[in-house]
């Protein structure tokens, strides 16, 4: 009996201090709640609740239904930025992840120096967005541009890069091309990951560098692979700055051209510059739907080819 | 999970100080290189060295094509407007003049200063907000966790256009559009990557740690302050250095909420430059150079300090599950 109320009482002390505990907790996490809540959910449900009115932040918001989400697929200028950001994106995202992946194999096999190339190939990424795509307009100039006066060297007529509509977009990759530093970081550091004894088994097996390359340190590092596609392609379907840097601002009438409207530089305008904040909403959740969509499209892609040390992961 | 990608493979018994569970595996500077490689490529070195120089010849012209441009920027930002375009390394003049120019035709001082200090206010923030709810996640056991851990990391897909107009709407609300607090104060309650980063951090310091603080008396605030918070320093140093360079890179936010010239930051400064001098009027691109190379200097300055950190920190944000 005694003991029996002596247990009790330790398990209640013990279930009070773990409440105590739990409360605690909460305290500390309490910061990201209210920042969800007022920063995320709140302004997601407002931004939903605002793409179906009409509002330009004189008047209140006046309900328009579906008008806006019938404009996203009316307006020309919608379809045209999506194409454009599309291109780019699918320009820039393989090409990124092959140079940056070819970049870091000849890495890791220059053992010591790998360092000093590694932070050579991580500079750009340092420098501002706005201080690259200024640097980009002029090295990629069709008359003079250091890109073209080498392509001369090898007998290559350099395009009109920043001015011919053609060209707009394998510019703005370009750039982007310049700062993937990170991805070189990331996948050397994945390579250096890859136990050496397998690719001695395989060698004693016979299998040739370019066999071993498919069969054990592409499998070996595709999560590496995996996670930078992913996240490049949600930077690369909200690029804004480098087009926004070099192709638009005050000057913008003197290239008329739409080739280089990325989506977010139009839902830009639409919102802060024509104050077009009811359409400018509903443009924002196509790009969280499309965006969601092409996630989940390469986590179920994905995971038909990635290996994963130890399992699934959570 | 990011231990047992980056420990060593089990050839060799992996070193203890490496091992999962000490309070430093994912971010120990250093730790990050898997030793094996390192140690079998040493040894190759000496007889095969020669069979590296193909590949030493391609990383250098790689090198050639990233670090050109910056030191062409530099060179070109020095020259007089007439020979900005003639590509030559070695200036034929020197005109520092351009960098005069800059400082009189735009409050260029201003504006670092300005970027300065949203930065540091950024990333102070952000350090301290996500530090305290990372070790929130870490350390306590409460209910709906694992779900309120999802939403955070599930808010890291969400495109910043979504919210982007009702956060203007608060700000503006709260009369604080045209000032630079909307640049920052939203670091006030954490963001998602850095949470994720720091918890995982968190999660491989020792409990017993923790417990015998308790023991002696410590509370939950005070375990955080003076366990966490100082074990945790590399990983502090990689969240702050990241959001600095986030914060000082970043254009759209001083375009939404800056009108007023002496409150922009140095990339809003540039671009207003680039448009005035370089993209309209006679086209002065040495003047917007020469501002160019102000705003890039001090990156390349912070990555000088603090690379290591930087690099081993990019490396493991990748193992992030």
């Amino acid at each position: 009996m005694a003991e029996a109320t002596a247990a009790g009482r330790v398990a209640r002390t013990r279930r009070h201090r773990r409440r105590h505990r739990d409360r605690a907790g909460y305290l500390f996490i309490l910061p990201w709640v209210l920042g969800f809540l007022i920063f995320t959910a709140g302004p997601m449900i407002a931004s939903l609740v605002l793409s179906f009115t009409d509002y330009s932040m004189i008047r209140p918001p006046t309900g328009v239904g579906t008008a806006n989400y019938r404009e996203l697929l009316s307006d020309p200028r919608v379809m045209k930025s999506l194409s454009n950001t599309f291109v780019y994106a699918a320009m820039f995202v393989p090409l990124g992840t092959v140079v940056a992946l070819a970049l870091a194999l000849l890495l890791h096999r220059v053992g010591r120096a790998a360092g000093f190339f590694r932070t050579a190939f991580y500079l750009p990424v340092m420098t501002p967005a706005v201080a690259a795509g200024a640097m980009f307009l002029l090295l990629l100039n069709g008359q003079q541009g250091l890109v073209n006066k080498v392509l001369s060297f090898v007998g290559i007529a350099g395009p009109n890069w920043t001015t011919d509509p053609n060209w707009l977009k394998p510019s703005l990759a370009i750039v982007s091309l310049w700062s993937l530093g990170g991805a070189v970081v990331i996948y050397l550091a994945a390579l250096q990951g890859v136990p050496r004894q397998l690719h001695e088994a395989a060698q004693l097996d016979g299998a040739g560098p370019i066999r071993r390359f498919f069969v054990i340190t592409l499998p070996m590092i595709s999560g590496a692979v995996f996670f930078t596609v992913i996240t490049h392609t949600i930077a690369a379907m909200q690029m804004f700055d480098q087009a926004y840097t070099m192709f638009y601002g005050p000057q913008q009438k003197a290239n008329a051209s739409d080739e280089s409207l990325v989506y977010m530089v139009y839902l830009f305008q639409n919102a802060f510059q024509y104050f077009h904040m009811g359409f400018a909403s509903a443009m924002a959740w196509l790009l969280f739907v499309i965006i969601v969509v092409i996630t989940v499209v390469q986590v179920k892609v994905g995971n038909h080819f990635v290996y994963y040390e130890g399992g699934e992961p959570k | 999970m990011t231990s047992s990608v980056q420990s060593t493979p089990p050839v060799e018994p992996a070193p203890t100080a490496t091992s999962p569970g000490s309070p430093q595996p994912p971010f120990a500077p250093g730790a990050v290189p898997a030793d094996p490689a390192a140690r079998s490529s040493s040894s190759r070195s000496a007889g095969l060295s020669w069979r590296r120089i193909p590949y030493l010849v391609v990383l250098t012209a790689a090198t050639v094509a990233f670090i050109y441009p910056l030191i062409w920027l530099i060179s070109a930002s020095l020259k007089p407007k007439s020979q900005v375009f003639d590509n030559k390394l070695w200036p034929e003049v020197f005109q520092w003049s351009n960098y005069e120019k800059v400082w009189q035709v735009a409050p260029v001082l201003r504006w670092l200063f300005n970027s300065v200090l949203v930065g540091v206010m950024a990333a102070t923030t952000v350090c301290l907000s996500s530090a305290l709810v990372a070790f929130g996640f870490a350390y306590f056991r409460f209910r709906f966790r694992g779900a309120i851990f999802g939403l955070v990391l599930a808010t890291m897909m969400l495109p910043g256009a979504v919210t982007m107009i009702p956060v203007y709407l608060i700000w503006n609300k709260l009369g604080f559009v045209d000032t630079q607090v909307p640049l920052w104060a939203g670091n006030l309650f954490g963001s998602a990557f850095y949470i994720f980063l720091l918890r995982q951090f968190f999660l491989g310091i020792p409990r017993e740690l923790f417990e015998a603080a308790r023991v002696d008396g410590c509370s939950y605030l005070g375990m955080f302050r003076r366990i966490a918070l100082p074990l945790a320093k590399p990983a502090l140093i990689i969240v702050f250095v990241f959001e600095l360079q986030a914060s000082w890179s970043d254009l759209m936010k001083p375009l939404i909420y800056l009108q007023t010239e002496d409150y922009f930051t140095m990339p809003r400064g540039l671009k207003q430059i680039i448009d005035a001098f370089a993209l309209s009027g006679e086209y002065h691109w040495e003047i917007a150079l020469a501002a160019t190379v102000i705003a890039t200097v001090p990156m390349i300055l912070v990555f000088a300090f603090a690379q290591r950190y930087i690099l081993d920190g990019i490396a493991t944000s990748a193992y992030k599950g």
